[in-house]
């Protein structure tokens, strides 16, 4: 697993991707600290965080879009499947190689805290809260687009579908809305990402949110795992 | 060792691989020919583990590849049809990672060097993949696949893409790693095949249709042997005369050199020496004889022989006593 994590993670330090999503997660997250903090006059980073939601679910495919498909499109899944390391290792070399990049993409959000700690003393038990919250999201979020990465060939197919997928993450309120039938909006009232996520902007450490992003993560990298195991079998 | 049995791969309907059976000694170099299509890279693929066997089982050294993958998978170095490079890596990181990648525990900078410096890409450690070469790429594979010294290497068409003298190399270094390890490779250039191997399976639509040492394989396919001769005289008198010979089959005139000369084809019997026979025969006849090479069948000619005659449905066994 050290190997493959190495590898991602040279991979995308290499390559322009981890800065280009770095520069659109710095600008947007700089913008909307300027806009709500400094216009708003406010030391609350709850509406920053919130905003961020949609940035996140247009930056996350981005950085996993190449996990598999690319391999697969290379062919050096050969090197990969051909090794001794297990279809796990691999997946979990995968997944961390893009949530660390994910996860210094999100540190910036310290940062602001710092500058916030400069006119006020910031609310720090709500901005670490928030912190875990954030990076919860990105892992279920990663985990899904790297299963999306691995049922494809194309970079740009694994891209688009996880950007489709983050859009009906991001309007489920509108779904739930929309619909009448009460087993359906049920089902969707408890698969909505943006609940989940808004008690972590509050401040509120809640088991079930946690349990929720943890489970949704550890659901797809498995089926991740199912799907290159299942590619052999075919 | 590597030990194949009842090996099958079907995709849907379409029988890629169907029932192959073979096993490969230690110290072996064992050539798989056959024309594209046939089934080579998906045997290879399940031999690697890459992809799963319908049915069948696979044994290296006595591990069973489904029983225990991660044992088997140290056991084998594999270069694919496509050499499975991350291009935008040097080849000495590239090499680190799939170092590291294969849990090898042999030190890891000297092993490195020694590997580059056997496939000679030492001087192009430095250089991102991207950059190099199709025949560096491939010597890049190819030093992948030695990584960790495993004792059973798989190469699937290895000497694809590089220029003549990267092919002698390379066909060396195949023949000095046979020593050692188990070897499999396969091609579709016969030359390289006779050349380099020991040992010789050659698959046609999934199924192995010859089995034999290299020397053994062509005369084992077609019943008779083969004489080209090169005679002066008169083409009537020298056919009558080598007709009279009891081993002899059939003579026919291939080509008129010149007015008084021409070359002649010859088939006899199997297992027969016909040569002295035919130099006395034409010495009576006072027809001098310019050259004379007994041919046996060439490898591209049973190639062809036994590759169209699954096609056509016969037996190859059977074929020789046709």
């Amino acid at each position: 697993m050290g190997a493959i994590l190495k590898r991602e993670l040279s991979s995308y330090f290499n390559s322009a991707i981890a800065y280009v999503v770095m520069a659109v997660y710095f600008f947007f997250s700089g913008l909307f600290f300027y806009s709500y903090c400094f216009e708003g006059n406010t030391s609350s980073l709850a509406g920053v965080y919130g905003n961020m939601f949609t940035i996140i679910l247009f930056v996350i495919p981005i950085i996993t879009m190449k996990t598999f498909a690319e391999e697969k499109r290379q062919k050096t899944d050969q090197a990969l499947l051909t090794s001794p390391a297990s279809l796990t290792e691999i997946v979990l070399g995968k997944f961390l190689g893009a949530f660390i990049l994910y996860a210094i993409c999100c540190c910036i959000f310290l940062i602001y805290a710092v500058v916030i700690s400069f006119f006020v003393a910031p609310d720090w038990a709500t901005i670490i809260c928030t912190f875990i919250g954030i990076l919860l999201l990105g892992a279920s979020l990663i985990a899904i687009n790297v299963f999306i990465s691995v049922l494809t060939e194309s970079m740009i197919i694994a891209a688009i579908a996880g950007m489709g997928v983050g859009l009906v993450i991001s309007v489920m309120n509108y779904f739930i809305n929309m619909v009448t039938i009460e087993w359906i909006e049920f089902i969707l009232d408890k698969i909505n990402f943006l609940d989940y996520y808004s008690n972590f902007t509050y401040g509120i450490l809640n088991i079930t949110d946690i349990v929720f992003f943890l489970s949704v993560t550890g659901l797809f990298l498995f089926f991740t795992v199912r799907a290159l195991e299942k590619k052999r079998w075919s | 060792m590597v030990e194949v049995k009842n090996l099958s791969k079907f995709y849907g309907d379409i029988r890629a691989v169907d029932d192959i059976s073979f096993t490969v000694e230690t110290g072996e170099v064992l050539g798989f020919l056959g024309p594209n299509g046939a089934g080579k890279s998906t045997t290879m693929n399940m031999i690697t583990g890459y992809i799963s066997s319908t049915s069948g089982t696979v044994t290296i050294d006595g591990c069973e590849i489904l029983d225990d993958p991660k044992k088997t998978k140290q056991k084998i170095g594999y270069l694919p049809e496509i050499p499975p490079l991350y291009v935008d890596m040097t080849v000495r990181k590239y090499l680190e990672f799939m170092f590291d990648l294969k849990k090898v525990k042999l030190p890891k900078k000297e092993h490195i060097e020694e590997v580059m410096r056997l496939v000679r890409i030492s001087e192009q450690s430095e250089r991102i993949i991207k950059n190099l070469s199709k025949g560096f790429r491939q010597r890049v594979g190819f030093a992948q696949a030695l990584l960790g010294n495993p004792p059973v290497l798989i190469l699937d068409e290895p000497t694809v893409g590089l220029d003549p003298k990267q092919i002698i190399e390379i066909r060396k270094l195949i023949k000095s790693l046979g020593k050692k390890h188990t070897v499999i490779f396969s091609s579709h250039v016969l030359s390289e095949i006779s050349a380099t191997c020991d040992r010789i399976i050659v698959i046609s639509n999934g199924k192995i249709v010859a089995d034999a040492k290299t020397d053994e394989l062509s005369t084992s396919v077609s019943g008779e042997q083969k004489l080209a001769l090169q005679i002066e005289g008169v083409s009537a008198n020298i056919i009558s005369a080598i007709k009279k010979i009891p081993a002899v089959t059939r003579v026919s005139k291939t080509f008129d050199m010149s007015e008084n000369t021409a070359k002649y084809m010859v088939e006899y019997e199997k297992g027969a020496d016909i040569r002295k026979e035919v130099f006395n025969a034409m010495s009576r006849i006072d027809c001098p004889i310019l050259d004379m090479q007994s041919g046996n069948e060439t490898l591209e000619d049973m190639f062809l022989k036994l590759t169209s005659s699954v096609q056509s449905g016969t037996v190859v066994g059977k074929r020789g006593n046709n």
